[in-house]
């Protein structure tokens, strides 16, 4: 116990002041990953040790086995405070999730300490699943590696949004600055292509305790706060979703004719007295006449809270169905594609079936699609057509123990969800086997949107309003013809330098024209995505909507982005052209830097190219990740060989008889 | 209205959801009680859960005939003041012959408890057992789901735990498997008493300081609840105010000096503590991973 707190409770008033306050604290759910040698059950000890949250008793025992398993000597290891099991106190490695509990006068905390090797990735995901936190330790001796980058994905994967990376060990560098600032360039490096919008670094040393719960002293230039402190008080944005009100129905209370109840959490958003909702999948609405929580009638009921409904009408409604508002609903279908984590010894097989259980309703589900795996230690993508792959072609129709993978699942009847992006509880689930009743999968639906590129709103209850003006009266306003100069290729090959040019040489002529670039897309509208292959689509889906909208207003748009997928790009043309069903904004012209890559390496403008070459760069266009040379590109021009003025030559050329009015 | 819960508020959430979604998918449930404070603020949310209805699983207390007069007082009230279906079960072979006064504490609690608990499950077939047992109260719980797989023989298979995520929990058994359910898993000591005052629930008043007759054994109190409790040669009961933190067969429970006649003193005196809570249950001394090993045969 802190010495805090035992200054506060000396009298009885003092208690229940004590009382009052605890009651009100807040929860925060984490986890600690970080593999055998890192010192996470030290880190974990320590913290617990060093908030005075171990009763003596608990302390003699672990003394007494420091001195049999103890590879450290004198030191007692804070590591036996937490291995729980005895083959992990044999062996001295976490195999399972533990909890621990310890609350400061701050805030409460439950701690999921996870084992970081790569065949416990799916108890990592499990710890994973409840947390709004990942404490992520690096060992400062060896720094980003490939399994600090596995435990990133998965923490991203299963949607945690806050990193504190600790880097341990610092006493074993000799409390380098250098080395510390090295491992947090790197680390930032290779998080931009996930999901996490908050990342804290602290420099720590678990087994003497440095910058734990208390200051260290032996590294100066550090002057920001302790890793307790930092969990203390990092503003966590709720987990919980608190805009689209969700409601599975878990139990139907009948106690007698007159009183029907549907007992349940509430999954995401605020339920509401009196709120219009509708019964899925039946469709069927009515309005919440009543709500209960635990402490007896209320007029709304938050996310989280379990309550009991009753409506104002008597529509059918079981253990299963979900409750949500008329004017935003959950997708109600009978397949999607997920993110599979597989979790079981016995591969999944393609077309093979599984019981789902999703939020409250159990139902077969069907495996119907591999579309690729996920490698974990690179965030590489694998497809079943990769060329790499051939050599193992039965196993792309199959996952494995711990395999990630993205997947389209069929069920039997449909189901009311969100993607788990959006909302935790109505976007997971689990595959249970049918004979043996394992646990063998967990699943993390995906956005439709993104998976299926089509432009079709999320809520059904959007429509097009007509604009009065017709794009000639704009062009007549404007004296041009909208389009959108697509400039794709590696890193290097001049896309921003030619964009800029262009820009220059159209304003001259009195065109209206707008460059969209990583500077003002990646940092503004864009700047919640990373580099996965998924935030990369969302990345190009979202520029040409935004070319799209300058083209209706009238205006020529050039981006300079790699945009290294074709099914990207080919989106992006439909975005903005059209389709055969949909009319376009604007001409598509897709210009094709096909500067060859040893050029582009030497180059190397930003400095790239070097970074992806030693590895801190894992995913890197050119290097790593494939680029997807365009099939029918209106234009393509080696940069090798043309000067950038030549280059700009070419396209404004081309793009004269777009633009004029005809 | 205030959007984010409490961590009380989000406990107390988190245990109603998993104890509807054991009666909703199971056949044949049952609820462990075993009238100490954790079993008593289970069975008050188990109440809350069905309101206005009632509790649509019956309560099971394994008595190994050795609790307290005052336990034994206390469950006779609860059954009647919950109205609950209370099946009360003790195992046949045993019955007034263990004792672990002749039998040790060891072999007392292999018979009286852990066999005790296998054969009423058995008897009734019942296929998923609430227990009130907590993560922080040892190690090896620290590890154990919250809706825990047991085969037919009722074992305990840590090193192969079905994986547990979000608050999707997997409740598929094949016939004589069963799951034990843990729905305080989260909960601190802390927490319970938090609760048990915020919600005025009933506990056994052994947890509360008072004169009590007690002899000094095995460095702790031992109190002399009945006539069975044979003392040793030039031992006398002398009158000490104490209290139990734990409750459980009183030959093996030690009381602790107190002086907490209320729950915020006995918060009190817990936040001062040096001590955990199990350190007054005999049977966890017994060896270093001795919890891991009674689990692994069926104890809960």
């Amino acid at each position: 116990m802190s010495n805090k707190i035992i200054d506060n409770i000396d009298t009885i008033e003092g208690v229940a002041a004590y009382l009052k306050q605890h009651e009100e604290k807040d929860l925060l759910r984490l986890l600690t990953c970080g593999s055998v040698d890192d010192g996470k059950s030290t880190l974990i000890g320590r913290l617990l040790y060093d908030s005075h949250m171990i009763y003596e008793d608990q302390l003699a025992a672990v003394m007494k086995d420091s001195k049999v398993h103890c590879p450290t000597g004198d030191d007692f290891d804070p590591a036996l405070l937490t291995d729980g099991l005895k083959a992990e106190r044999e062996q001295g490695i976490t195999i399972d999730v533990a909890y621990r509990y310890f609350s400061t006068d701050k805030r409460k905390f439950i701690i999921a300490d996870c084992p970081g090797h790569e065949q416990y990735t799916r108890n990592m995901a499990t710890g994973a699943s409840n947390c709004s936190l990942a404490v992520i330790l690096i060992d400062a001796r060896y720094g980003v590696i490939t399994q600090t980058c596995r435990h990133s994905f998965i923490c991203s994967l299963l949607g945690i949004k806050h990193a504190a990376v600790a880097v341990n060990k610092m006493d074993l560098v000799g409390w380098d600055e250098q080395v510390f600032n090295k491992i947090v360039r790197d680390y930032k490096e290779m998080a931009a292509r996930l999901g996490f919008t908050d990342i804290h670094f602290i420099p720590v040393s678990a087994l003497k305790g440095d910058n734990v719960v208390n200051p260290s002293e032996n590294m100066p230039w550090y002057d920001d706060v302790t890793l307790l402190h930092h969990l203390e008080h990092v503003n966590v944005t709720a987990t919980e979703n608190l805009i689209d009100m969700r409601y599975p129905v878990q139990y139907v209370i009948r106690p007698d004719l007159n009183f029907r109840g549907y007992a349940g959490t509430v999954a995401s958003g605020v339920l509401r007295k009196g709120a219009q909702v509708m019964a899925l999948p039946s469709r069927k609405t009515s309005r919440i006449a009543s709500i209960s929580g635990p402490g007896g009638a209320l007029d709304e009921a938050p996310a989280g809270l379990a309550a009991v409904v009753t409506l104002e009408d008597e529509i059918d409604v079981s253990r299963g169905d979900m409750l949500a508002p008329v004017d935003n609903l959950p997708h109600v279908e009978h397949e999607f594609e997920a993110m599979l984590v597989w979790m079981h010894d016995t591969p999944a097989e393609l077309g093979a079936s599984y019981q789902l259980k999703h939020s409250t309703r159990t139902l077969p589900a069907v495996l119907t699609d591999i579309r690729y795996r996920v490698d974990v230690n690179t965030m590489r993508k694998i497809k079943p057509d990769d060329p790499a792959e051939s050599a193992n072609a039965a196993k792309v129709k199959e996952l494995q123990l711990n395999d990630i993978a993205r997947c389209h699942v069929t069920l039997h009847r449909p189901i009311a969800f969100d993607p788990y992006q959006r909302n935790r509880h109505t976007g997971a689930f689990i595959l249970v086997d049918r004979i043996t009743h394992a646990t063998v999968a967990a699943g993390m639906i995906l956005d439709r949107i993104v998976a299926d590129s089509k432009r079709e709103p999320v809520s059904r209850n959007i429509s097009h309003s007509r604009s009065l003006v017709k794009p000639a009266q704009r062009q007549a306003l404007l004296g041009q013809k909208p389009c959108t100069v697509w400039l794709t290729g590696l890193s290097g090959s001049g896309k921003s330098t030619i964009a800029r040019e262009m820009e220059k040489h159209l304003i001259e002529q009195g065109r209206l024209c707008m460059v969209l670039d990583g500077d003002n897309i990646r940092h503004g509208l864009n700047r919640d995505l990373g580099f996965s292959a998924e935030d990369r689509s969302e990345n190009i889906r979202r520029i040409a909507e935004v070319a799209r909208l300058f083209n209706e207003a009238g205006v020529i748009v050039i981006t300079a982005f790699i945009s290294p997928y074709r099914k990207d790009r080919q989106s992006a043309r439909e975005i903005i052209a059209g389709t055969a069903e949909a009319a376009g904004a604007g001409e598509f012209v897709e210009v094709w830097l096909k500067t060859a890559l040893e050029v582009c390496q030497k180059r190397d403008p930003k400095g790239l190219y070097a970074k992806a070459g030693s590895g801190a760069i894992v995913a890197f266009t050119g290097v790593t990740d494939p680029y997807e040379e365009p099939m029918h590109a209106e234009l393509a021009i080696d940069t090798a060989e043309k000067s950038v003025e030549d280059s700009v030559a070419v396209i404004l050329d081309d793009l004269a008889k777009r633009i004029v009015i005809k | 209205m205030q959007y984010t819960l409490t961590h009380l508020q989000q406990l107390e959430a988190e245990a109603i959801h998993i104890i509807r979604e054991v009666a909703a998918e199971f056949q044949n449930p049952v609820m462990l009680y075993s009238i100490g404070k954790d079993s008593g603020v289970m069975l008050h949310l188990a109440k809350k859960a069905f309101l206005p209805g009632k509790i649509p699983f019956p309560l099971m207390h394994v008595d190994t005939q050795w609790k307290f007069q005052d336990m034994y007082r206390f469950r006779a009230r609860m059954a009647e003041e919950y109205k609950l279906d209370l099946r009360v079960w003790t195992n046949p072979d045993g019955k007034d012959k263990v004792s672990p006064l002749t039998h040790g504490s060891e072999k007392h609690t292999q018979i009286m408890k852990t066999e005790a608990l296998k054969q009423a499950l058995d008897h009734y077939e019942f296929d998923a057992a609430f227990g009130g047992a907590r993560r922080d109260e040892e190690k090896s719980r620290a590890k154990e789901r919250v809706f825990s797989f047991r085969n037919k023989f009722h074992q305990w298979d840590p090193k192969n735990q079905r994986p547990e995520l979000w608050n999707v929990y997997n409740t598929r058994v094949n016939k004589g498997e069963s799951i034990r359910v843990f729905p305080l898993s989260n909960w601190t000591e802390l927490d319970v008493w938090l609760y048990v005052m915020r919600e005025n629930i009933p506990v056994v008043p052994l947890y509360f300081a008072k004169e009590r007759p007690v002899v000094k054994r095995g460095g702790t109190w031992i109190m002399v609840d009945d006539d069975r409790l044979p003392l040793e040669p030039g031992e006398t009961p002398v009158m000490k105010k104490v209290r139990f933190r734990t409750l459980g067969c009183y030959p093996l429970s030690g009381a602790v000096e107190s002086e907490a006649e209320t729950i915020e003193e006995i918060v009190q005196e817990m936040l001062l503590s040096t001590t955990s809570e199990r350190q007054g249950r005999l049977i966890d001394y017994d060896g270093a991973a001795t919890m891991e090993e009674k689990k692994k045969e069926g104890y809960f």
